[in-house]
């Protein structure tokens, strides 16, 4: 019987898992600066912070796992005139997709979130997620009532998830489909308070 | 439960006065003791009323809100404290301003024995995690302690949660 113990490399890596982080996320986020970004744990925020130079237009988690989410329903409310990215990993979300449900009620149309699914729960050791296992984020996210929703898998799609995050009709929901390997290597500010700071007094002049 | 009828009503006084002080966002899990608050926010045009699947999501949410300059409360019944412990990382470690008023069971006169442990627990655990606790047990303190926890929370950057208690709400008939 399969464990949870199969390690990156050791288990079947499902076929449609085949394209890098490194490379497809930032082709598919682009123009990095027309959002407000939210990272979940460390692979996103690692992602986020390698792509903006750990921006003050980012909000990079290390912890609270299951709020990036919601972080970014809050934060799309507040702004309705900025573009508000959610960039989180297939087990951050997991641990909250009721969040999903409360989302899709709300519908912000400046709200867009991206899972990098890779099917795993890297910072612990790569055991494998849910995703991995026959769970589908994106028929969760369109199950909660959420209408545009993507998955991509190939280099092809990218381009049309991309236009997908800034239709703006719509909270939008992609789920990038990524191969089990380690984001970029980034050292980035991880004081919570510091980057809250940051963030606010860029984004108002104010702390 | 004894809500008063008419003008008057310490729910109206509590909504408006947090209207008066910009606060624009309200996330709640559903729940009578809040239901005057929840069904004025849902009325209001101008503020965002977010009906959540469990109360850690408010804490995000609010977070969220603060990011972008806008202020929110988090209105929930003392069981979903416990839903939001380890959410209250952000809140205490990016000292984040948060507001949150608990409708409280398993406390004066409660006929539930399942709402005790949470309940008696309420206060305990926000402290744990840096909440401030500040109870209400009469109509006439609601006002003034919420604005109380409105300037602790959005002038000094401090994490607040008002008790609205048993003796002030009325214990559940059973």
């Amino acid at each position: 019987m399969a464990t949870d113990q199969d390690g990156r490399g050791t288990g079947a890596v499902a076929p449609q898992f085949i394209l890098d982080r490194r490379d497809a996320l930032p082709a598919l986020i682009g123009r990095h600066e027309d959002f407000l970004i939210v990272s979940g744990l460390a692979g996103t925020s690692r992602d986020v912070a390698a792509l903006t130079g750990d921006g003050a237009h980012t909000y990079t988690m290390a912890g609270a796992m299951g709020g990036a989410c919601m972080i970014g329903l809050g934060l799309a409310l507040a702004r309705p005139d900025r573009g508000v990215l959610v960039v989180t990993g297939d087990g951050e979300l997991l641990m909250n997709v009721g969040a999903l449900a409360t989302i899709a009620v709300m519908n912000a149309p400046n709200l867009a979130i991206v899972c990098v699914n890779n099917g795993h729960y890297g910072e612990t050791g790569y055991q494998k997620s849910h995703t991995s296992r026959g769970v589908d984020l994106e028929k969760i996210a369109a199950g909660s009532g959420i209408k545009a929703t993507r998955t991509i898998a190939s280099q092809e799609e990218i381009a049309g998830g991309a236009r997908l995050l800034r239709e703006g009709n719509g909270t939008a929901f992609v789920v990038l489909r990524v191969t089990p390997t380690d984001p970029p290597a980034f050292k980035r500010n991880m004081d919570p308070s510091a980057c809250r700071n940051r963030f606010r007094t860029a984004l108002f002049g104010g702390a | 439960m004894d809500e008063g009828v008419g003008p008057g009503r310490w729910q109206d006084d509590l909504y408006d006065l947090l209207r008066r002080n910009n606060v624009t966002q309200f996330a709640y899990v559903p729940d009578a003791g809040h239901r005057i608050l929840i069904d004025r926010s849902l009325a209001d045009p101008e503020v965002h009323s977010v009906a959540l699947t469990s109360e850690e999501e408010g804490v995000a949410m609010l977070a969220g809100a603060d990011l972008g300059g806008a202020r929110g409360v988090l209105l929930m019944q003392s069981s979903g404290t416990g839903n939001c412990v380890n959410m209250l990382s952000l809140i205490k470690g990016g000292r984040f301003p948060f507001l949150t008023l608990v409708s409280m069971r398993g406390d004066f006169g409660e006929g539930n024995p399942w709402q005790f442990p949470m309940g008696q627990a309420v206060q305990p655990v926000l402290e744990a995690m840096g909440v401030i606790c500040l109870r209400v047990e009469r109509p006439e303190e609601v006002v003034p302690t919420v604005g109380a926890a409105l300037t602790m929370v959005f002038q000094s950057g401090q994490a607040v949660a008002v008790l609205l208690t048993q003796k002030l709400l009325g214990a559940k008939q059973f």
